[in-house]
């Protein structure tokens, strides 16, 4: 489903040049839930950015549903990202003067869908994250926990392949953090596809597979059951005090 | 996504800060409502202007001869032998004498009317009826008679309403009045058109005229239409006559009509265009406001590129966002542009007692209607592009 072969990203700045992606390849099959990991740096946001088509590689290439989407133009890209992609974002980034209907409508709305069936949809994915009879409120007349799961539910909204969730527990206190993972994993059960990006170990256990990344590399790649060893050989490398709090944190 | 969705998020976006909304609309308001008012009243004085003139006679030809010697002229029976010649085209024909002369009415005041020699057809030139007495007749022309008649202010107030049969001194030598005419002026005075007195042309060009040749002529057409016509023939009369165009003059308040309409219109013209000014300001500040609108909007933007909005639909959003801005301004300034323009024709009937009725014209308010939607579109334009220009992950990232 995800197939990013080579993939570089480098950024010039006068005489200096940052790798921000070197060389990374991964895979990524149908209903997996992946949670890339990396402190501040590490690159997975260049990453995320790379597999959310925000952006594009330097060099190498990526294969969304085996479509190559590492040349394509900025218009390309968001035809890509409103077709195939679902974003959950750690600010949520709900539209403030939207309402939750609205809101949820966006990504439907830009696909060219007619009102009727936009609702329809739309009603159904504010049922899924059961915040039903909440779609005329404002997103300031909800808690934290509601509005992200009113951005789970524009994410679900246009049935998307992949659902790319950037820190979606950072803004949240650590139990309704909890509730969303729970809710990503039960998405996940029911065969969606889910990339969670993430700097907190803890929070990247709710995966089942883990990628670390370190200084735009792949370092680790495998079952988040066996994450635990490696993240310790790397803390003590690196002495990241980040790292170091193993019950994860909600740093914003 | 359609045009309709884009007017429904751009009157939202409008409603959420009704205050800036209309800060940013009132350049467009004042440049709308200005040109609105401005061809309201120009329109009403046309109207005034073009009514006045009808009143004074639009069908009225004048002709004045200053002649060509004494062998090459065209004397008083050659006029009136042309006129039953083209008795299809004209209907009056006066012979017009002006005098300047002191009269002495029965008051022994001294009074200076405008005194006109004139035809038995002057008054039905002029549309005048008689209040009482009798119109010159032929026989009076013919004679030379000392006769007269007079306008309303002799008879009401120099000879307190019984004036016919009297007599009155024009320079010094008595002419009997024949006849009064009806008041044409509410105030009959002195200052006023009923001011008068109309003697025969023979008499007048023999006992009151420094020259004792006729040389100016009134000639009227049976239609509006038959203006220019009657012009022409009277002209190619004279021309064979005269052989030259440069010894007569034939003039209508027609033309006199055409020319101030012309100048009128290139006024309004300017005027408008003065106005129009502030429609540009006006979409100056409105592209000013979109572009801090962007900035402030920046985060929005990201949020909807990342949901798969293209660049085009970006641009939509705020093209249609300024132009309804504008469109709103330009609504709002024809409806404060209509009630100026009346509180003004109100003010200059109660104020001046001129009746002068500014009247928006249809084509004023959709020009200005459709210049304020396009002045939207334009200035919009800037600003939208930038938008969908943005880079969605700086976008994202800005707070």
């Amino acid at each position: 489903m995800i197939t990013l072969k080579n993939i570089y990203k480098i950024y010039e700045n006068g005489d200096t040049t940052t790798y921000a992606s070197n060389n990374v390849s991964i895979n990524i099959e149908k209903g997996e839930f992946v949670a890339i990991v990396g402190q501040s740096g590490s690159g997975k946001s260049t990453i995320m950015n790379i597999i959310g088509c925000l952006d594009v590689p330097t060099s190498g290439t990526y294969l969304l549903n085996n479509v190559d989407v590492s040349t394509m133009d900025d218009n390309e890209l968001a035809e890509i990202r409103n077709k195939m992609l679902g974003f959950i974002f750690q600010q949520y980034n709900l539209i403030p003067k939207l309402n939750v209907m609205e809101n949820v409508e966006l990504p439907l709305l830009y696909a060219g869908l007619k009102p009727e069936e936009r609702h329809e949809r739309a009603m159904e994915s504010i049922k899924r994250v059961g915040l039903l009879g909440k779609e005329k409120n404002h997103p300031s007349q909800l808690s934290g926990g509601q509005q992200q799961r009113v951005s789970i539910a524009r994410a679900l909204a246009g049935n998307p392949s992949v659902i790319l969730a950037d820190e979606p527990t950072g803004a949240l206190d650590s139990r309704t953090g909890r509730e969303v993972l729970e809710f990503l994993q039960k998405l996940n059960s029911e065969g969606n596809t889910i990339v969670l990006i993430t700097h907190d170990n803890s929070i990247a256990k709710s995966a089942n597979r883990i990628i670390r990344l370190h200084d735009g590399k792949v370092v680790y790649d495998g079952p988040s059951d066996v994450a635990e060893a490696t993240v310790q050989a790397h803390v003590s490398f690196d002495e990241d005090p980040l790292l170091n709090s193993k019950e994860g944190g909600n740093e914003t | 996504m359609s045009i309709w969705q884009c007017f429904i998020m751009a009157f939202k976006s409008l409603s959420t800060s009704k205050m800036r909304s209309l800060l940013t609309m009132l350049g467009i308001i004042i440049g709308v409502g200005a040109v609105i008012v401005i061809m309201a009243l120009g329109n009403g004085m046309t109207v005034y202007m073009n009514d006045s003139f009808a009143a004074m006679g639009t069908t009225n030809i004048s002709v004045n001869i200053s002649g060509r010697g004494s062998s090459r002229t065209v004397d008083v029976d050659d006029m009136y032998e042309f006129y039953d010649e083209n008795s299809d085209l004209f209907n009056y024909i006066s012979p017009t004498v002006s005098a300047m002369a002191q009269v002495r009415g029965e008051d022994n005041e001294i009074y200076t009317p405008s005194i006109m020699g004139v035809s038995e057809q002057y008054l039905d030139i002029k549309d005048y009826d008689l209040s009482s007495g009798e119109n010159i007749r032929y026989l009076d022309i013919a004679q030379n008679k000392k006769v007269c008649v007079v306008g309303a202010f002799y008879d009401h107030t120099v000879y307190s309403g019984n004036a016919v049969g009297q007599n009155i001194k024009i320079n010094g030598e008595n002419y009997l009045i024949i006849g009064a005419v009806e008041e044409q002026d509410d105030k009959t005075d002195e200052n006023s058109i009923d001011n008068f007195i109309y003697v025969p042309y023979s008499t007048a060009a023999r006992y009151l005229a420094r020259n004792t040749t006729i040389s100016s002529y009134t000639l009227v057409v049976n239609s509006d239409e038959n203006v220019s016509q009657g012009i022409k023939t009277i002209k190619n009369r004279l021309y064979e006559t005269f052989n030259s165009d440069d010894y007569y003059n034939v003039s209508s308040l027609t033309e006199i009509l055409d020319i101030m309409n012309e100048m009128m219109d290139t006024m309004i013209l300017i005027l408008a265009a003065i106005a129009a000014i502030s429609l540009v300001v006006g979409g100056i500040g409105i592209m000013n406001i979109m572009l801090v609108s962007v900035t402030e909007r920046t985060r929005e933007i990201g949020i909807r590129k990342a949901l798969g909005a293209k660049g085009k639909h970006i641009r939509t959003q705020f093209v249609v966002e300024a132009a309804t801005t504008s469109a709103l301004g330009g609504i709002i300034g024809i409806l404060t542009g209509i009630g100026l323009s009346t509180a003004v024709s109100k003010l200059l009937q109660a104020a001046m007692e001129v009746d002068i009725t500014a009247i928006p014209t249809a084509t004023s308010i959709f020009v200005s209607f459709g210049i304020s939607v396009a002045i939207g579109i334009i200035f919009g334009y800037l600003p939208a592009n930038k938008a969908a220009k943005l880079n969605p992950i700086e976008a994202l990232r800005h707070d």
